[in-house]
């Protein structure tokens, strides 16, 4: 079997515990007005990649990993090619090789075969890093083009099986940035107990903006500016963050 | 008091035996080093003393800026150890300086350092506005050679032709070779009249009668030496020291090992003129006096501030052209922390925390150019001290003491950028480069230079199909690099021997071994390029533009083709055999005293000026461009993030590049994580994970692009007025590039990978 590869990149020092490989996925449901990637959602240049050759390349690392870094599969949304993420996990952890999972749930359902998939992957997985871009399910149409209820429904399934997850929510000023939304998503992250060792506040940056200049997409963001240090520090407040350590060993 | 109680007082305290009957310090910081393996809590804040020199320094320099980069300059007096009275950071202010001695008698104030080249002497000094005296020009035309007339007098037509056409790059013909350490230690340790006695013992024992060349010359040279340790024991006189006597406690120690290093600095103008390896060293004194209740550690960081604050104070008159290589005032006051000794034990000490900690007292600085010596081995805690100080400063280098200790041993020294040399035993002939991806357009064209369009290599076969074929390459390439390693070789054997008669280290050489191990540095300018041409004619097509002569000036690369700089065995093995290939070739050439030939791959900033002087090459980089700086891939080739690239320059095999392979890198620090202890401990694990493969040296920058434009548009800002970065080969504050070269700064990878 093999996977459809947007890139990789060797030093991902902030995709998951310790300096971890990135794997960034082609494809994803969500069309999310921030995105940085948007060079990963459609028929797009991709390479098709077996999992043992990732895998082989990403082992060239491995010294730099210590006890704490591995592979994170990011996107794109790799839960899209999850046959594929579960060949390429098993075979890491045939090698002790840490896994994560980087993902915005917005393919997960709890039926049927892919469920089945899901479940048989977490065996696999050792840390999924969960965007929730809105708690707010209008909101977060608006910004991702769909509902919130699968990646919801997912950490609730998370939940009950124990399994760590960092929670992550990007900041953009007139999308994602409203008191009552951030104090209902402090409220709901709570309601997931100890599974979360991680909150992280992600300011919008415009970096990724030229890839939709490329790509000749209008950017829906034109005139938003990152947040301001204020509101960041607000969000981080509301949301708690410097309260989740779990993550710290 | 005897002789026997002077030493007896002196060293009171101190273990070991070897060390007492000889010269043999190595064997005294052995015997008697504390290592320490604690955190940096213990270190103290800058004195009231410190805060006002450096206030009053940190004006000065102001002052220096405002006026085009030289404060003052001496156009009347030559420089040696007692030509100018006694200096100090202000005059007003002198009882507060631990740590006395000037190069000249007013800070910042340049010498007139004729002995390499007068004409360069003078146009130092015309360049700044100064006149320099007509008395000494008559004396250094009429009486006196120098050695740059010296070295110009024997070279051929051949070696003129590919200087002037810069296949040969930044000779030390027009400046002095510098790289060499003395163990200025020694002068702490012993005092000068045991080095004066020691060094008389091997005159006695040089030659027995037979006036061989070999002989004569060495004779001469160790009377050399002899007067220069007398001339050092005047020029402390000058200062109120007596240095006749080994120092007795640490302040002792400080300013002894610093008048050893002021003799070299006011005696020779080599391009680098580094400290060594010191910290572990003044550390056994400084325990002594904290563990006898004779200092405090206040007093202890005193000292080390400043001294290191003396450091930050090394000059030299420069000419345009050298600027142009070396950007920025560089001197190259290489100066080591950490590292592990032969048995074993870290040799981590406070005085390395305290080194690194003036970095915090005084702020970011490029001088001393400070180089820890890393291996995952040394204590935790230091590793994570280290990395916090790059994040914080970008101002300090890391090399791999695991795999220099098995060849240096454990008490080497960084003699310029990355070069390692044994502390007292081993002296280096610095050779700048050779110019590699120059070398490749000659391959093609037949030895016709394709910017000046002369015959400056031998007239081989140029290529003259329109594709270019690999195996028809490589041939011609290696035919052409058999030539320029035989040209490059004996150019620097004119250089050495000239350097040695007309320009002799006398200060350092005396306070080094007489039986002296000697290397012959050579280099290697425009690495990945050679290596991403050729692998664009392997694996990609590569067609050949010619000029209305036929000559091959541009390239035109059809398909994609691997890069050095991506993890990619396909272009990294090319980049291996280069390398190798080229070390190969300079070895089968006698070298000069028959020293040990051995290559970098390491450019300092003068990537920018081999750049403008060559041709297109046909791994697409255009005309004129610069080439990549040191060992580091092409701009814009790393595709795979920073480990790629970090993996990709630790396969180049280090015992085929013993003169350093240096590698500059600058991460954003929002790639790096998220706050600070994050950044920190991810900058471990990349330094752990590159030293682990065997890697030789890394650069640390920790910045933003944003910041490096800011400061190119705003240099007059206060923040920004010692915003210190590493670049290829040392540090440098960022404003004081030029224009040219913060453009090339800023369009090199910034891996900030979100």
């Amino acid at each position: 079997m093999k996977g459809k590869i947007h890139s990789i990149e060797s030093f991902g020092a902030a995709d998951g515990p310790g300096i971890r490989f990135v794997i960034f996925f082609h494809g994803c449901p969500f069309r999310c007005q921030f995105c940085h990637n948007p060079d990963t959602w459609g028929s797009m240049k991709y390479e098709e990649k077996r999992a043992d050759e990732l895998l082989n390349q990403a082992l060239r690392y491995k010294t730099y990993w210590g006890s704490d870094g591995g592979i994170t599969v990011s996107g794109g949304e790799p839960l899209m090619q999850i046959d594929f993420l579960l060949e390429l996990f098993k075979k890491a952890k045939a090698k002790g090789v840490g896994t994560c999972i980087d993902t915005s749930g917005a393919c997960f359902t709890n039926q049927g075969e892919y469920f089945e998939k899901f479940k048989e992957l977490m065996n696999y997985t050792d840390l999924l890093l969960v965007d929730i871009k809105e708690i707010n399910d209008t909101r977060h149409q608006v910004i991702t083009g769909q509902s919130n209820k699968n990646v919801l429904k997912m950490l609730e399934y998370l939940k009950t099986i124990g399994k760590d997850v960092w929670i992550r929510h990007v900041l953009v000023p007139e999308r994602s940035d409203y008191d009552e939304d951030l104090e209902q998503l402090d409220a709901y992250i709570q309601s997931l107990g100890d599974i979360v060792k991680r909150v992280q506040v992600l300011p919008y940056h415009t970096m990724g903006r030229y890839k939709w200049q490329e790509l000749h997409l209008d950017y829906p963001l034109e005139g938003i500016d990152p947040p301001t240090k204020e509101r960041v520090d607000h969000a981080n407040e509301v949301l708690h963050t410097s309260d989740y350590r779990g993550y710290m060993k | 008091m005897s002789n026997k109680e002077v030493f007896e007082e002196a060293w009171s305290g101190f273990n070991g035996r070897l060390w007492k009957d000889e010269v043999n310090t190595r064997e005294f910081i052995q015997d008697n080093y504390t290592e320490y393996t604690g955190d940096e809590s213990f270190l103290a804040e800058p004195t009231e003393a410190t805060n006002k020199l450096w206030g009053r320094l940190q004006q000065l320099q102001k002052e220096e800026r405002a006026k085009g980069g030289v404060l003052d300059m001496e156009t009347e007096v030559v420089s040696g150890l007692i030509a100018y009275g006694p200096g100090y950071i202000d005059e007003s202010m002198k009882d507060l300086e631990k740590v006395v001695g000037l190069q000249t008698d007013k800070p910042l104030k340049r010498a007139f350092m004729p002995y390499g080249g007068i004409r360069m002497a003078e146009q130092a000094c015309t360049t700044y506005g100064y006149q320099p005296s007509e008395k000494l020009h008559e004396i250094f035309t009429k009486y006196h050679k120098t050695h740059n007339q010296a070295v110009f007098d024997v070279y051929t037509p051949e070696m003129k032709l590919a200087r002037h056409s810069k296949v040969v790059t930044g000779l030390p013909d027009t400046y002095g070779r510098g790289r060499i350490v003395g163990d200025y230690r020694r002068v702490a340790l012993y005092g000068i009249d045991f080095l004066v006695a020691e060094k008389e013992k091997d005159f006695a024992n040089c030659g027995g009668g037979e006036m061989t060349d070999d002989v004569i010359k060495l004779r001469e040279e160790i009377a050399e030496q002899i007067r220069a340790l007398k001339g050092m024991k005047e020029m402390a006189a000058v200062y109120g020291y007596d240095i006749s006597n080994p120092a007795r406690n640490a302040h002792e120690a400080v300013q002894w090992l610093y008048f050893g290093y002021l003799a070299a600095i006011k005696t020779q103008n080599g391009a680098a003129m580094s400290v060594g390896r010191i910290s572990t060293f003044l550390d056994i004194y400084i325990e002594r006096d904290l563990l006898e209740g004779r200092i405090t550690e206040a007093e202890a960081q005193e000292l080390i501030d400043h001294l290191v604050m003396k450091f930050r104070m090394v000059k030299f008159a420069r000419i345009p052209s050298y600027n142009e290589l070396f950007s920025g005032d560089p001197v190259w006051a290489t100066l080591e922390v950490a590292g592990m000794g032969m048995d074993g034990r870290s040799m981590v000490t406070k005085n390395d925390y305290r080194f690194l900690h003036t970095l915090e007292n005084m702020g970011p600085s490029p001088e001393p150019n400070l180089t820890v010596l890393y291996t995952v081995s040394l204590p935790t805690n230091f590793r994570r001290y280290a990395s916090k100080i790059s994040i914080n400063t970008s101002s300090i280098q890391y090399e791999n003491d695991d795999v220099m200790r098995p060849i240096w041993g454990d008490d080497y020294s960084i003699c310029c950028c990355v070069s390692a040399t044994q502390t007292g035993k081993e002296m280096q002939f610095f050779g700048a480069r050779a110019n590699l991806a120059k070398c490749l357009t000659y391959a093609i064209n037949g030895g016709i230079d394709e910017k000046n369009h002369m015959q400056v290599g031998p007239k081989y076969q140029p290529i003259t199909s329109e594709y270019l074929d690999y195996d028809e390459v490589m041939e011609k390439y290696n035919d052409m690099m058999e030539w320029l390693a035989g040209l490059y070789v004996n150019t620097l054997n004119a250089i050495q021997y000239m350097h040695d008669k007309y320009y002799y280290e006398a200060a350092e050489m005396a306070l080094i071994d007489t039986d002296v191990r000697r290397t012959f540095a050579t280099g290697i300018a425009g690495f990945s390029h050679v290596v991403d041409s050729l692998s664009a004619i392997k694996y990609a097509k590569v067609k050949t533009i010619r000029d209305e002569n036929g000559l091959v000036v541009d390239y035109e690369v059809e398909g994609d083709f691997p890069r050095y700089g991506n993890d990619d065995d396909r272009a990294d093995d090319i980049a291996v055999w280069l390398l190798k290939e080229f070390l190969n070739k300079v070895k089968k050439h006698h070298t000069y005293r028959n020293s040990e030939p051995t290559t970098s791959i390491l450019t300092i900033t003068s990537n920018v000026v081999y750049g403008k002087a060559t041709g297109s090459l046909p791994d697409g980089r255009k005309a004129g461009e610069p080439l990549s700086p040191g060992a580091n891939p092409a701009y814009g080739a790393e595709k795979n993030g920073l480990l790629a690239s970090l993996n990709s320059v630790a396969k180049l095999p280090y015992e085929y590049a013993l003169d350093g392979i240096s590698n500059t890198q600058t991460i954003n620090p929002s790639a790096l994580g998220n706050d600070f202890e994050e950044r920190n401990f991810k900058l471990v694990s990349v330094l752990d994970g590159y030293f682990n493969q065997g890697a030789h040296h890394l650069n640390v920058n920790v910045f933003g692009t944003d910041k490096l434009i800011d400061a190119m548009e705003h240099p007059e800002k206060e923040e920004y007025a010692n915003f210190t970065i590493r670049v290829s080969g040392y540090a440098v504050k960022f404003i004081d590039l030029t224009r040219e070269q913060q453009l090339d700064v800023i369009a090199r990878t910034c891996h900030d990978h979100l």
